[in-house]
C-alpha cells in the first residue's frame, strides 16, 4: 500500500533535505525525522522522510535471515 | 455511455491492438503479409518497404532530442528493422497558431541533420496551421520508403526456439527523460533520451553476414510489449533474465520513486535483436563496436513453451511478463 | 556505483537458502495473509507464490488503499471535478477507480482539471500558481501516508494558503486487522505485516493483537529476502514456538513507531467510522480532519451533499480483500473485469490483488 524507498542525504536546508536515490536527486521534507545528518539513509514516501534507516540493524537482520535460511545454525523450522 | 477513445488506445499495448484489429483491419483488410512494422511491397518488380508514423510528444523539446529528431528516427528505425535501406522520407506538419518560428527552425534543422546521418532524403512535405487550442504546439507525421535488401531479411517468422535475445543498450531512457521533462516533479536526474537512428547499427549487422532472425525497436510499451508482439507473431515462448537487462542506475531510481517498471518504458534508440545462439557472441561483438550499441547485452532466449508468452526469470522465480495494458502512472500507494 | 542499502536483501545466496527451507516445510497447512498491497505486488513480481509448497497458501489482504476506497468517495470526487474553478490533485491510481457511475478518468475526458501528483506537497505550488481556483487533494491511504497529508495540512494552515482543501478517506490498519480477526469465516494462520505502516505505528499493536487472537505475524520489508524470511518466521511461530510477532524490518521499524509522525496525525485528525469497499463499515477505522482545520475540509468548504456507497455489484472484491477467495474465483475476473476496463477496485490499482494476479499470474503455468 505504501511505496517507500531509501535515499541518501546529501544536503540539509532546514526541514528540507536533498537525497540521492540511485542518481536521482529529490528534495524532500524531513519534518517527521529528527537529527538527520548528511550521509544518513532515509525512507521516503510521497515527498516526505518517514523514518531513518538503521544500517547496523540492517546488518543484524541479514544475519538473522542467514539463520532463518539455515545458513548459519542447525535449528529446524 | 458510448464507448470512446481513451489515451490507453494509443499506448501501443493491448487496447491499441484491439483498435487496429476491430476498426482498421476490419475496414481496410490486410493488404500485405509482412510481420514487421514497415509494409513490404512490390512496385514494378522492385521490393520496397513503406511505413508511416505520427509524433505528438509533449514536451516538444526534451533532454536528448526533440519532436523533429524523433520523427525521423522513429520512421527510419521501422524501415531498417525489416532489413530495408532507407531511401525517401515525407513529412507532414500540423502546427498550432502562435508556435515559435525559432523553435520550428530548430526542429527542422535537427530533422535535416538526422536524415543526413541516415542517408535518407526528405522529398515531400505538407504544412497545416490550426487555430490556437486545436493542437499541442506541433504534430509531425513522417512516412518513409526503403529498398529491401536481397540477403538481409529479418522477420519474426524466422524466430526459432533456442535463439538468443539481445538488447542493444540500456532500457527506459526515453520514457524517463520525457516523463521527467513533462511533469513538475521535484526531482533532478541526469537522464537523457536515447533517441537515435539505428541505421549504422543495422548496416554493421548486415555487413557482418551474421544471421539475424528478427529485429524490432521497442518503443511505446517498452521491451515487455515488443517481446510479447514478437512471441505472438512467431508463436514461440521467450524467457528473459531480469538481472541481465541493462538499466541505468538513475532510471532504476526514478522507477522506484514512482512505482514504474522500466520494462514498459519507451525506448527510441534501441533494437531487440533475435539471432541463432551460435552467432550471438559475434553479433554482440559487432554491436559493441558501434557507438549506438556499445552496451548491448544478451538478455534471454527463445523457447518452445509457453508459446506466444514472455516469462521473466527474477532472482526468486519466474513470472509472466504481460504486454502493456494501461499506461503507467506514477503511484505512491 | 554507490552503496545500495537494499542489496544484501536481494542476495541470491540468502534467497536460495530461504527458498529451500520454505520448500522443505512439513508442518501443518498454513494460510498466510500479506496484508499490504505493496507486499502483494512484491510477491507477484518475484513469483513467490509459485515457490511455496502445497501446504502453504498466501492470501492477499485489504491493504491497498485505492482498492478499499468506497464508491461514495469517488462519487464525491467526481462531483467536485464538475464544479467550476476546481483543480483535483491526486495520486495516480485513484483516477481510474470506478464510482457508482463514472470515474475521474471519464471526468478528465470531459474536461475536468485533474492532476497527478507525486506528493501532496506539490499542491503548494498548484495553489500559489492558481490563486483563483480551489485545489482539492484526494487524501487516501493508510498510516504511511496519513502523517504526510497531516503535515501538508499544517504547512497550508501556517502558510495561510486559503485555496487548499482535502477530501479525506484515510483508513487505519489496526481497525482493519481487528475486523478480519473477528470475521469467523476467515481462517488466517499468520500475517505478513505492512512494513511502512509499521514504521509509523510501531509493533506494540501487533504484539497485543497476537496475544488476543493467537495469530502470529512478521513485520517485514519489500525485498525478496524480506518476504521469504517473514514466511519462515510465521512457519516457526505456527509450529512449536509460541505465537509471537517478529520484527524483521528493524532497519526501519521501531517498537514505538515514529512518535513525531503519530503526534502530527493526532494534531490534525480524529477517528471516525469508515466504509471499506467490499467490506462495509468498520467503526473507528477512519480519520477525519479536526474542527480546527474545517477551512481545509472539502466536505465543509465545498458544501458537498451526502453520497452513499453502492455495493450492488456482482463483483466479489470484498471477498478477495478479506482473503476468502482468490481473484480467479470471481466470475468477472479476466472476463468483463480487466485492467483496461476495471469493474472492481482490486482490478483498478496496480497493487490490487486482481490486477496483480492478472499481470503476473495469468496462465503462468
Amino acid at each position: 500500500m505504501c511505496l517507500a524507498i531509501p535515499g541518501k542525504v546529501e544536503e540539509i536546508d532546514g526541514n528540507v533535505a536533498t537525497v540521492d536515490i540511485m542518481g536521482v536527486k529529490n528534495r524532500i521534507a524531513i519534518d517527521m525525522v529528527k537529527n538527520v545528518q548528511i550521509g544518513d539513509y532515509l525512507m521516503i514516501h510521497a515527498g516526505y522522510a518517514i523514518e531513518k534507516i538503521d544500517e547496523a540493524e540492517a546488518m543484524q537482520t541479514i544475519e538473522l535471515f542467514h539463520e532463518l535460511g539455515g545458513l548459519l545454525s542447525k535449528d529446524d523450522v | 455511455m458510448d464507448k470512446v477513445i481513451t489515451l490507453s488506445h494509443g499506448n501501443g499495448g493491448r487496447l491499441t491492438w484491439e483498435l487496429i484489429t476491430n476498426i482498421f483491419v476490419r475496414h481496410f483488410g490486410r493488404q500485405t503479409v509482412g510481420a514487421n512494422d514497415a509494409a513490404e511491397l512490390i512496385l514494378d518488380n522492385n521490393e520496397i518497404a513503406f511505413t508511416t508514423d505520427s509524433f505528438v510528444i509533449s514536451p516538444i523539446f526534451f533532454p536528448g532530442g526533440n519532436i523533429g529528431k524523433l520523427a525521423v528516427c522513429g520512421t527510419v528505425n521501422d524501415l531498417v528493422c525489416g532489413g530495408a535501406v532507407p531511401a525517401y522520407l515525407s513529412c507532414g506538419f500540423i502546427i498550432e497558431e502562435g508556435f515559435s518560428i525559432e523553435k520550428l527552425d530548430e526542429i527542422v534543422e535537427s530533422m535535416a541533420k538526422t536524415a543526413a546521418e541516415c542517408y535518407i532524403k526528405i522529398v515531400a512535405g505538407d504544412t497545416k496551421i490550426v487555430p490556437h487550442g486545436k493542437a499541442d504546439g506541433i504534430f509531425i507525421n513522417t512516412s518513409g520508403i526503403g529498398i529491401m535488401c536481397d540477403d538481409f531479411r529479418p522477420n519474426p517468422a524466422c524466430i526459432t526456439p533456442g535463439d538468443t535475445i539481445i538488447i542493444t543498450g540500456t532500457i527506459g531512457d526515453h520514457g524517463c527523460a520525457v516523463m521527467l521533462a513533462r511533469e513538475s516533479f521535484n526531482f533532478k536526474a541526469d537522464i537523457i533520451s536515447d533517441c537515435a537512428p539505428m541505421v549504422s547499427v543495422v548496416n554493421d549487422l548486415a555487413a557482418s553476414g551474421l544471421q539475424i532472425n528478427a529485429m524490432r525497436d521497442p518503443t511505446r510499451g517498452g521491451i515487455a510489449t515488443t517481446l510479447n508482439e514478437l512471441a505472438a507473431q512467431s508463436n514461440t515462448g521467450m524467457i528473459l533474465r531480469e538481472d541481465d537487462i541493462p538499466v541505468k542506475n538513475e532510471i532504476r531510481g526514478f522507477c522506484e520513486l514512482l512505482g514504474l517498471d522500466p520494462l514498459y518504458l519507451a525506448n527510441e534508440g534501441k533494437l531487440i535483436i533475435i539471432c541463432p545462439r551460435n552467432v550471438a557472441n559475434e553479433v554482440l561483438q559487432v554491436l559493441c563496436n558501434n557507438k549506438y550499441s556499445q552496451q548491448a547485452a544478451i538478455i534471454g532466449s527463445v523457447t518452445n513453451e509457453p508459446a506466444g508468452k514472455v516469462l521473466l526469470q527474477t532472482v526468486t522465480g519466474k513470472r509472466i511478463l504481460d504486454m502493456q495494458t494501461i499506461e503507467q502512472t506514477p503511484r505512491i500507494c | 556505483m554507490m552503496f545500495d542499502i537494499n542489496k544484501p536483501f536481494r542476495d541470491p545466496v540468502v534467497i536460495n537458502a530461504e527458498i529451500e527451507k520454505i520448500q522443505s516445510y512439513s508442518g501443518r497447512p498454513l494460510a498466510i495473509m500479506e496484508v499490504c498491497g505493496t507486499h502483494t505486488m512484491a510477491v507477484m513480481r518475484y513469483g513467490i507464490r509459485d515457490l511455496l509448497p502445497a501446504n502453504v497458501r498466501l492470501i492477499s489482504g485489504p491493504g491497498c488503499p485505492v482498492c478499499v476506497t468506497g464508491t461514495s468517495y469517488i462519487d464525491a470526487a467526481c462531483y467536485i471535478a464538475k464544479m467550476p474553478n476546481t483543480i483535483i490533485a491526486t495520486f495516480g491510481d485513484l483516477i481510474r477507480v470506478p464510482g457508482s457511475s463514472t470515474s475521474l478518468t471519464q471526468m478528465r475526458m470531459q474536461g475536468a482539471d485533474i492532476r497527478t501528483v507525486y506528493s501532496p506537497l506539490d499542491c503548494i505550488k498548484l495553489c500559489t500558481d492558481n490563486p483563483d481556483k480551489i485545489v482539492v487533494f484526494l487524501a487516501v491511504g493508510f498510516e504511511t501516508t496519513i502523517p504526510v497529508t497531516a503535515l501538508t495540512i499544517l504547512k497550508m494552515y501556517e502558510m495561510l494558503i486559503n485555496n487548499f482543501v482535502m477530501l479525506t478517506a484515510h483508513k487505519t490498519m489496526p481497525a482493519a486487522l481487528n475486523a478480519l480477526a473477528n470475521d469467523k469465516e476467515i481462517k488466517i494462520d499468520g500475517l505478513i505485516l505492512p512494513g511502512h505502516v509499521s514504521a509509523i505505528i510501531g509493533t506494540n499493536f501487533y504484539s497485543e493483537f497476537c496475544a488476543r487472537t493467537g495469530i502470529p505475524g512478521a513485520v517485514t520489508g519489500f525485498e525478496p529476502a524480506d518476504i521469504l524470511a517473514s514466511i519462515l518466521s510465521i512457519m516457526r511461530h505456527c509450529n512449536g514456538e509460541i505465537a509471537g510477532v517478529d520484527n524483521l524490518y528493524s532497519r526501519v521499524v521501531k517498537k514505538d513507531g515514529n512518535i513525531h509522525a503519530l503526534a502530527v496525525i493526532d494534531e490534525v485528525y480524529e477517528p471516525c467510522d469508515a466504509v471499506w469497499r467490499g467490506i462495509g463499515n468498520i467503526p473507528g477505522s477512519g480519520l477525519k480532519l479536526r474542527k480546527k482545520y474545517d477551512h481545509h475540509d472539502a466536505e465543509i468548504r465545498l458544501n458537498l451533499p451526502t453520497f452513499t456507497d453502492d455495493e450492488n455489484t456482482p463483483c466479489r472484491c470484498g471477498e478477495v480483500l478479506r482473503g476468502k477467495i482468490t481473484p480467479a474465483d470471481c466470475p468477472l475476473y479476466a472476463e468483463s473485469c480487466t485492467p483496461e476496463n476495471p469493474i472492481g477496485a482490486c482490478m483498478v490499482s496496480s497493487e490490487g490483488a486482481c490486477a496483480a494476479y492478472y499481470r503476473y499470474k495469468r496462465e503462468s503455468k
